[in-house]
C-alpha cells in the first residue's frame, strides 16, 4: 500500500492535477483546459489521472486551489482548500528551497511572491488589468494565426523585437495591427509581444518589489521561451524554470493536504456523483446578492454568495 | 424624473456611514423641528446609482454619498445635509448639489463645510435656511450628548475589534452592539447615557471569548470613509475576524471630529523622520500610525483606500518604506464599485497565511 495525495489547481484557463507520494515525488500529473466548466474539467481530470493508476495507491488527502477552489473543494470533499499564493510558494519551495522570488504568470492573473528563508515576506497580484497574462498572449496568437505553443520558438528567432504599446490589452492589439500593416515581420512582432508582457508584468505586479535571486518563473506562460528570454534580459539575472513549472500550484496544494491529512481515505470515483450548482438572486434587499446553492447527489451541501444572514439558505 | 418634494412636510436626511447614523439622527431629532429620516442602508443599488451620476474618476465616498442622497430623495426627503473633509471631499457638496439639481430634484441643500472651511457663523446661516427658530443653547446641550454617544460607541467598537475574532458564541458581539445602539438612540439625558454605557461595557466584558495570549494582531489604516463604512471595504473587519485576528483601527468619528486637530501635531512629531508637513486628509496620521504599529509588535498592516484617493496615494510610498525598514508586511487595497470580492478574499487569505508562517518561524 502506498499513501498518496491529490492536488488540484483549477485556474481560469487550465486545470492541473498531480498525485504525489510521501516524499513529494510526482507520481502522475495532468494539464487540461478548463473550458469554462470547472466541474466537468475536474471530472475529466480525475478520470484520466485514475486510469492506469497502480492498485496499491491509496489517496489519503485531497487539496484544491485556484479560482474554483471552493466549489471543487466541496465536490471532492477536500481536506484543504487554499489560495493559490500560498500553494505556489509551498510547491516551489519543495523544489527550490532557497528561492527568493517567484514570478508567476497564469491565464488571467499574475503574481509575484517574495520569500526569505522559506517564508513568504511579500506578495502582490494583478488587480485592475490583465495585460501581461496568458490570455493576452493567446488572444494575440490567435490574431496572428500562430499556435500559442510555437510562440516562444518564433520569438527566439527574432533579432529586433518591435516595440509594442502594451499598457492595455486592447490598445496593444491596435498597435499590433498597425505594426503588422506597415510591414513588420511576424517573428519580430511576436518577440515584441513577449517583451511587452515582461515589461508590463514588472511595471504592474512587480512595482516596488525588490527582485532578488534565485528567481523562479512559473505558471503556464513560463513554458514560453520568448517570455523567459526577456525576463532574463531585463532582470540581468538567471531565471529558473522547473520542468513542472506549470504544475507548481497543484504540487503545493498536494503537499499541504499531506500536512493536514487525516485518517480518511478518499475514493476517486466521482464520475457517478451528480454535482449541480444553482444560482439565484436573493430578494431580501437591494443588494440582490447572487446566492449559489450546491447540490451533491441532489442534496444541498452548501451555499455561498450572500452578504448577510438574510440570504442564508437553510438545508 | 422631476421629483417635487418641496412644499410638503420638511424631511431631512444625511449621508450614511457605518453606525454613525444613530448619533447623527439623535442630534438632529432633538435640535430641529422637521422630520428626520435615517439614510437607507448602503446596498449595491446605492453604489450603482452613485456611479451612474458621478464623474468617473472621483473617489468612491462621493459615489456612495451621492447614491444615498438619490435614494433618500426618492423616499421623500427634501432637506439634505452634507459635511466635508480635509481633502477634495471638502468641495464635494457643491458638486453633488448641482448634480442632484440637474437630475430634476428640488430640495434644500445644507452644507456645513463650504469650500473646505468650517466655521460656526456659516453653519448657523445654513441651518437658518430651513430652521428659522433654531435654539443655540438647546443645540449645544444635545451636541454634548451626541459627542459623548459617539465617544462611547467608538470605545465599545474598539473593544469589539480586539475581541470579536475570538467570540465563543457566534454573532454575540454584533447582537449586543445592536441592542446597545438601539438603547442609545432613546436616551433622554447625559446621565442616562453614561449609565447605559457603563452597564453595556460590563456586558461586553462578560461575553465569553477564547483569546490566546499572543494572538495575531493586524492594524487597519487608510482613507476614512472606506475604513469606517463596512460596505465600502467589503466587510474587511468581519473577514479578518473570521481568521481569529485582533484588529486595531484608529480612525473613527470621535477621532476625526474631536481629537484630530490635537493629534496631528503629535503624529508629525512622532514620525518626523518620515514626514515634515501635512499631506491632506489622513495621510500624515496614517504615516505616524504605521510607525507605531511597526514598533509595537503588530504582525501586519492593511492599508485601504477608495480608488483615486490622492492623499493616501501620496502616503503609500512612505508607508512602504517604514514597513520595509521594520520588516512588517503590509498590503494595500483600493476599493471601488467594480472591485472583485473573490480577489479580496484570496489576498486576505494569503496575507493571513503569510503572517502566520512568519510567526511560526
Amino acid at each position: 500500500m502506498k499513501e498518496c495525495y491529490l492536488g488540484v489547481d483549477i485556474g481560469s484557463i487550465s486545470t492541473k492535477g498531480v498525485i504525489i507520494d510521501n516524499d513529494n515525488n510526482i507520481i502522475k500529473s495532468l494539464y487540461i483546459w478548463t473550458e469554462g466548466n470547472p466541474v466537468e474539467a475536474v471530472k475529466r481530470l480525475i478520470s484520466k489521472l485514475k486510469a492506469n493508476l497502480p492498485k496499491s495507491i491509496v489517496i489519503k488527502g485531497i487539496g484544491t486551489t485556484g479560482s474554483a477552489r471552493k466549489l471543487i473543494g466541496l465536490m471532492l470533499d477536500a481536506n484543504i482548500v487554499k489560495n493559490e499564493i500560498t500553494a505556489h510558494a509551498v510547491g516551489t519551495l519543495s523544489r527550490i528551497p532557497d528561492a527568493r522570488t517567484i514570478l508567476e504568470i497564469g491565464g488571467q492573473d499574475s503574481k509575484i511572491i517574495l520569500l526569505d528563508n522559506g517564508i513568504i515576506t511579500d506578495y502582490s497580484m494583478n488587480t485592475l488589468c490583465a495585460a501581461g497574462t496568458g490570455s493576452f498572449l493567446s488572444s494575440q496568437a490567435k490574431r496572428l494565426g500562430v499556435d500559442v505553443e510555437e510562440f516562444g520558438e518564433l520569438a527566439l528567432k527574432s533579432e529586433n523585437p518591435v516595440k509594442i504599446a502594451a499598457r492595455c490589452t486592447v490598445f496593444a492589439e491596435s498597435d499590433l495591427i498597425h505594426k503588422a500593416q506597415i510591414g513588420y515581420d511576424k517573428k519580430d512582432i511576436i518577440a515584441g509581444l513577449c517583451r511587452s508582457v515582461v515589461i508590463n508584468y514588472l511595471n504592474n505586479v512587480g512595482k516596488g518589489k525588490k527582485i532578488k535571486g534565485p528567481i523562479v518563473f512559473q505558471g503556464g506562460v513560463s513554458k514560453n521561451k520568448g517570455v523567459l528570454k526577456y525576463f532574463k534580459e531585463i532582470l540581468h539575472e538567471d531565471v529558473i524554470v522547473d520542468k513542472d513549472s506549470h504544475l507548481m500550484g497543484a504540487l503545493g496544494i498536494a503537499i499541504l493536504s499531506k500536512k493536514y491529512r487525516t485518517e480518511k481515505t478518499y475514493s476517486l470515483d466521482i464520475n457517478n456523483i451528480s454535482f449541480e450548482t444553482i444560482g439565484s438572486e436573493c430578494k431580501g434587499c437591494a443588494n440582490n446578492c447572487e446566492v449559489l446553492k450546491i447540490y451533491k447527489d441532489k442534496v444541498l451541501i452548501d451555499s455561498f454568495g450572500n452578504k448577510c444572514p438574510k440570504g442564508a439558505v437553510k438545508s | 424624473m422631476s421629483k417635487n418634494n418641496q412644499g410638503a412636510k420638511k424631511i431631512l436626511s444625511f449621508p450614511q456611514m457605518g453606525n454613525y447614523y444613530i448619533p447623527v439622527k439623535y442630534l438632529f431629532k432633538h435640535i430641529f423641528s422637521c422630520e428626520i429620516m435615517s439614510p437607507p442602508n448602503i446596498t449595491t443599488k446605492t453604489i450603482e446609482l452613485g456611479s451612474k451620476y458621478s464623474p468617473e474618476f472621483v473617489c468612491t465616498p462621493f459615489k456612495y454619498t451621492l447614491g444615498t442622497f438619490i435614494e433618500s430623495l426618492d423616499r421623500g426627503a427634501n432637506i439634505l445635509v452634507q459635511a466635508g473633509g480635509g481633502c477634495r471631499y471638502g468641495y464635494y457638496s457643491e458638486l453633488q448639489e448641482q448634480i442632484l439639481k440637474d437630475l430634476g430634484y428640488e430640495f434644500t441643500f445644507v452644507n456645513f463645510v463650504t469650500a473646505g472651511n468650517r466655521n460656526i457663523k456659516n453653519i448657523l446661516k445654513e441651518i437658518r435656511k430651513f430652521e428659522p427658530k433654531f435654539k443655540k443653547i438647546r443645540a449645544l446641550y444635545y451636541l454634548f450628548i451626541t459627542s459623548k454617544m459617539i465617544k462611547y460607541m467608538d470605545n465599545i467598537d474598539h473593544y469589539i475589534r480586539e475581541n470579536i475574532g475570538f467570540e465563543v458564541e457566534k454573532d454575540s458581539f454584533i447582537k449586543l452592539n445592536n441592542r446597545m445602539l438601539k438603547d442609545f438612540s432613546k436616551v433622554k439625558s447625559y446621565y442616562q447615557l453614561r449609565k447605559l454605557y457603563k452597564s453595556y461595557f460590563m456586558k461586553f466584558r462578560e461575553l465569553k471569548i477564547n483569546k490566546p495570549e499572543n494572538c495575531l494582531k493586524v492594524g487597519i489604516i487608510g482613507e476614512l470613509y472606506t475604513v469606517m463604512e463596512p460596505f465600502a471595504n467589503y466587510y474587511l473587519e468581519r473577514e479578518l475576524a473570521s481568521y481569529n485576528i485582533e484588529i486595531k483601527r484608529y480612525t473613527n468619528a470621535h477621532y476625526l471630529v474631536f481629537e484630530k486637530a490635537r493629534e496631528v501635531k503629535k503624529y508629525l512629531k512622532y514620525a518626523s523622520e518620515y514626514i515634515k508637513y501635512r499631506m491632506g486628509a489622513d495621510a500624515h496620521d496614517n504615516i505616524g500610525r504605521t510607525k507605531y504599529l511597526c514598533t509595537h509588535g503588530f504582525d501586519g498592516i492593511i492599508h485601504i483606500k477608495s480608488s483615486f484617493c490622492t492623499p493616501e496615494i501620496g502616503a503609500m510610498p512612505i508607508i512602504n518604506k517604514i514597513c520595509k525598514q521594520y520588516n512588517v508586511p503590509v498590503i494595500y487595497f483600493s476599493f471601488d464599485a467594480n472591485t472583485s470580492e473573490v480577489g479580496i478574499k484570496t489576498r486576505i487569505e494569503a496575507f493571513y497565511d503569510m503572517i502566520e508562517m512568519r510567526r511560526e518561524k
